[in-house]
């Protein structure tokens, strides 16, 4: 349950890259300067870093961190 | 202070860096090309990010807003925020582990092992050493280039490059990675800095603040294009999200994953890759955007942010702020050519037999030559070609290795995959980047103009495959997205057909 629920998580939030809402228009101007299209976008990066967040806390290989050396080179 | 004389003391403690990094070094390529697999904490983050961020980062990015507006930053930065954190998290990990427990330092190596095979090994290497090399001497132009324009033409273009080969040279030669890394500390910090700092200093001075700038561009029909995405179609913007798959398969940034202290360093890398492409990417697309209005009529915009600097800047900043440009040059150039040179020794001079026959310290030697050789040659290549054959390669690299990824994937996670799925995948990667050349190149006297409608290259199969101002595309997507999905799908199709590795190979990687 928890991995259909990350990966619905990583699809929704790769959907909402895709903002056809905001394709012809610069209103309104976020901070008085910031066209929404730009706006939109900064904060979809902030929303990526809470993603990664989320699947670090909920995901993590941890099976990986017990890696040994080197068996064969 | 002449901002030159700012950007040649950082040239030089670049250089001590790379030297002092040399007296730490073991003579063995573990430590020479991977630094003992020992890149921890923050040092991680910091050197995977200027592994991964070129020139086009900061002149590139406003550039292209300068041209496009600000439909660039969703196109190029927010996609890559997500995409690349998810392939340093589901790859990079898995990579990192796999070298750690079997001593592979290169991709090649670990493919060649995995599907129990030399030759896939060795198709691989040739696709991605020809995909690399155009973006190293480009890098190299690019920096030669930065160089000539902060010192106002007075550091010509031949020395420019030559300034970058030399250190690059003198950093990758005598500190290997670990030289490489303790350079990227500082390159990464200061072209942090640099998007700020830049927004700060231009926004203070130029009148009225940048708002008034926003509203004279949307109040006029032909500049409001460049607030949003109208001259934008949403199958290119799409097609583009495929493009930062292409980073995790770049051999430079699989090496420092390779070269990761341990697992737990990727953690913070993944969830601060984000927020850094953005602090580069935000500034420099909306100081891009202003320019329009700020340095009207440039003949070469990606120079938008140098001009608004040296007009707006002091002196002294505005060679600090280009010492920032240089350090997004350089941080990615030194990787390549260390990449390009592990591979070669590693996957070619020590697997056909030279380490064997000349030992650890025979190897590191031969890298170190290599590394001479690779850029003097890439430093003569720079000066005596268009940089637009080279520019249309990097593209084509781009494209080529995102649908490499699925290779990837097959190999770490899907114990089923075969060499024959890899190969088959790889061969249809290096057909399409051949049949893209073909087609850009008889396109070339049939591009549309601005605000026109995509030219149809062959009428007789209609819109498969159309020609825009810049691309190639097929049914309106880019050549990434059928060269992507090719490869995935051969990889599971001829798999399911051929035989797997033995039952022992399948157990190591799956245990």
């Amino acid at each position: 349950m928890k991995k259909v629920l990350l990966c619905l998580l990583i699809a929704g939030v790769y959907v909402l890259h895709q903002d056809f809402w905001n394709w012809r228009t610069a209103q309104p101007l976020v901070f008085g300067f910031l066209p929404i299209g730009l706006a939109y976008h900064a904060a979809y990066s902030i929303l990526a870093s809470a993603t990664m967040a989320i699947l670090v806390s909920t995901a993590w290989p941890k099976h990986l961190e017990t890696t040994e050396g080197a068996e064969t080179k | 202070m002449n901002p030159v004389v700012v950007v040649g003391i950082y040239l030089v403690i670049i250089a001590v860096i790379g030297s002092v990094a040399y007296t730490r070094g073991k003579s063995n390529t573990e430590d020479f090309f991977l630094a003992s697999r020992s890149i921890g904490g923050l040092v991680f983050f910091l050197s995977i990010f200027a592994t991964n961020m070129t020139a086009f980062a900061i002149l590139g990015s406003s550039g292209q807003a300068y041209r496009q507006g600000i439909g660039i930053y969703g196109l190029m930065a927010s996609s890559s925020g997500l995409v690349i954190p998810l392939t340093i998290f589901f790859i990079g990990t898995r990579l990192w582990a796999l070298g750690k427990k079997f001593g592979h330092q290169t991709q090649v190596a670990f493919f060649r092992d995995r599907w129990e095979c030399d030759s896939i090994g060795t198709v691989i290497f040739v696709l991605s050493v020809a995909m690399l090399v155009p973006y190293m001497i480009i890098s190299i132009m690019g920096g030669g280039r930065v160089l000539c324009d902060i010192s106002g033409g007075k550091v010509d273009y031949w020395l420019g490059c030559l300034v970058v080969v030399l250190v690059v040279t003198m950093n990758v030669f005598f500190g290997g990675m670990r030289g490489t890394v303790w350079v990227n500390i500082f390159q990464t910090i200061l072209f942090l800095l640099f998007g700020t700092v830049a927004v700060v200093v231009i926004s203070h001075a130029l009148p009225g603040g940048f708002g008034e700038y926003i509203h004279k561009i949307a109040g006029n029909p032909k500049t409001s294009f460049l607030l949003t995405r109208e001259r934008m179609s949403p199958q290119f913007f799409w097609s583009y999200t495929l493009i930062p798959l292409s980073s995790i398969m770049f051999p430079h940034m699989a090496m420092m994953c390779f070269a990761a202290k341990k697992v737990t360093v990727f953690k913070r890398t993944v969830i601060l890759y984000p927020l850094a492409i953005m602090a580069i990417w935000l500034p420099c697309v909306l100081l891009g955007v202003i320019g329009t209005q700020a340095a009207p009529g440039l003949k070469n915009p990606d120079g938008v942010l140098l001009h608004l600097l040296t007009g707006h800047a002091p002196i002294w900043l505005a060679g600090i702020l280009g010492a920032g440009i240089i350090s997004a040059v350089m941080g990615s150039d030194t990787h390549q050519v260390l990449a390009v040179s592990t591979m070669f020794t590693k996957d070619v001079f020590a697997h056909y037999g030279g380490e064997k026959r000349f030992g650890e310290r025979g190897t590191v030697s031969f890298a170190r030559i290599f590394i001479v050789f690779v850029t003097l040659v890439a430093y003569v290549v720079a000066l005596n070609t268009p940089e637009s054959i080279f520019e249309l390669a990097v593209r084509f690299a781009f494209s080529g290795f995102a649908a490499m990824a699925p290779v990837m994937i097959a190999a770490l996670f899907w114990k089923r995959s075969t060499k024959h799925g890899a190969l088959a995948s790889t061969l249809w990667v290096a057909a399409c980047l051949a049949g893209i050349w073909y087609l850009q190149h008889i396109s070339d006297t049939m591009l549309p103009k601005p605000g026109q409608a995509p030219t149809v290259i062959f009428p007789a199969i209609g819109h498969l495959f159309e020609r825009t101002i810049a691309n190639v595309t097929c049914f309106g997507f880019l050549p990434v997205v059928p060269m992507v999905l090719g490869s995935a799908v051969l990889m599971i199709i001829v798999s399911r057909f051929t035989p797997q590795p033995s039952l022992a190979t399948i157990k190591k990687y799956f245990p």
